[in-house]
């Protein structure tokens, strides 16, 4: 059977991992061609790539990063941010790119995503999801959590399945950053709605919270930034203890 | 070097960076005389069948590479290698190459368990059912990387590594000198890479 993934997440900015650590032994972990093959070496099953970039020149950089990434990494690469056009991920995607991630962008043209499937298939298309409580009910945010869109967030998860969204990120806001462990309340109801797979991200603090994430239906992948930059969870230290706990694992 | 056959399909970044990184030598080339000059074939390919088996049959070379397999080796990746089958049945019946008898199914259709997710997609571990060259690097259990819809089947014969799912994939098979994975060994890390090497070596 196919295994449970573990992904390390990259926010670029500027051509620079945000939240980029020093590690033992590494040069410059901020460097993100530098901290990929890092990740690829640890055991991670796939990489997310975001681009939150606001320049021009900047996405031209991320390009250029994108590609010497995609050059010497041979796991898969899921690339996002300022993703608003077919062309964009054209662009992305000649890159070495194998998936796309788009938010922002589909919530402003929902069309993008059945267009997308349409042309590079659903397993291309994976849509990302800022959601958040409020007044007890789940909200999709736009512009990196920033800004509440008054959509109710599962509805748009069906809808963006429906139009061919070959996988999902959901991301609560409410747990992101405080390692506390991920939203299981918001990603059961998710499970429950759509039978795509469903990467959970926000709130991963220690491994524990993985083996308690996999224990629930429907969780495919677990995603995570700052706790693997920091080295707080070493990757294959979290795989060989999610194996031991009847976790597939690629190890 | 190896003649990557250009027939308009897929996106052939990853492939010919894992061959550079084995400092194996690559042209993505639909020229005959490359072909006919290349010590081996990759049969690259993603998207649906019939629409593929086409573009193949529109560039002219399928005469040319009917010959060639006969004299050197041709790897067929994921859609690449289904289209070494008799036939699909993926959205209507397509005539594929022939090198491997059997036919190309739909998962969806095939599978019981209707909770498993299609497509397949995902790190699943390799099952080797006979041992070849293709295998010198890669040991039985290892994990390779899938993204499809339709498998191949009644292919007993000529199988060589399989993957569960449900239901038994075919993972590679192999025919005289055509080889074929449904796994993408470009994406497959470490693994992959040892795999286009024992190629590299056939």
């Amino acid at each position: 059977m196919i295994t449970k993934r573990i992904i390390p997440c990259l926010d670029v900015k500027n051509g620079r991992v945000v939240k980029g650590t020093n590690f033992e032994g590494l040069r410059d972990m901020a460097d993100p061609v530098e901290m990929a093959r890092f990740y690829n070496q640890a055991g991670a099953d796939e990489l997310v790539f975001y681009d939150i970039t606001a320049s021009v020149e900047g996405r031209t950089l991320f390009t250029d990063i994108l590609t010497r990434v995609a050059s010497e990494i041979f796991i898969p690469l899921t690339v996002g941010g300022g993703i608003n056009s077919l062309e964009d991920f054209d662009r992305v995607l000649k890159c070495g790119a194998d998936k796309v991630s788009v938010n922002s962008g589909a919530i402003r043209n929902p069309a993008i995503i059945g267009e997308a499937a349409k042309k590079y298939g659903d397993q291309c298309v994976v849509l990302s999801c800022d959601i958040k409580r409020m007044e007890g009910k789940f909200m999709l945010f736009a512009k990196g959590g920033r800004e509440n869109t008054g959509i109710d967030a599962l509805d748009w998860i069906v809808r963006g399945v429906k139009n061919g969204a070959g996988e999902l990120v959901i991301n609560s806001i409410d747990t992101d950053g405080v390692k506390n462990g991920f939203d299981l309340e918001l990603l059961d109801a998710v499970a429950s709605l759509v039978s795509v797979p469903i990467i959970a991200s926000g709130g991963a603090g220690k491994k524990e919270d993985f083996v308690e994430l996999f224990r629930h239906k429907g969780m495919d992948a677990g995603l995570a930034a700052s706790i693997f930059h920091t080295k707080q969870v070493d990757i294959k230290d979290l795989k060989r203890y999610l194996r031991e706990n009847g976790v597939e694992m690629r190890l | 070097m190896i003649a990557i056959i250009d027939y308009g399909v897929g996106n052939l970044f990853s492939l010919r960076s894992s061959l550079a990184c084995l400092g194996l030598e690559s042209k993505i080339t639909g020229d005959p005389e490359e072909i006919r000059a290349a010590d081996k074939i990759i049969l690259p390919g993603v998207g649906a069948f019939g629409d593929a088996m086409q573009k193949l049959v529109d560039t002219g070379l399928v005469p040319l590479i009917r010959e060639e397999v006969r004299k050197k080796p041709l790897l067929g990746i994921c859609l690449g290698m289904q289209l070494l089958f008799d036939e699909s049945c993926e959205y209507g019946r397509h005539e594929g190459l022939g090198f491997v008898p059997g036919k190309i199914a739909s998962l969806a259709e095939d599978l019981e368990d209707k909770s498993l997710k299609v497509p397949h997609i995902g790190w699943n571990a390799l099952k080797i059912v006979k041992d070849d060259p293709l295998f010198k690097y890669v040991k039985d259990g290892e994990y390779v990387y899938y993204v499809h819809s339709f498998y191949g089947k009644d292919c007993a014969e000529s199988t060589l590594a399989t993957s569960e799912y449900g239901l038994t994939v075919t993972g590679v098979v192999r025919q005289g000198l055509v080889w074929g994975t449904q796994f993408h060994p470009e994406k497959s890390g470490d693994t992959g890479l040892r795999l286009l090497k024992a190629f590299g070596e056939l």
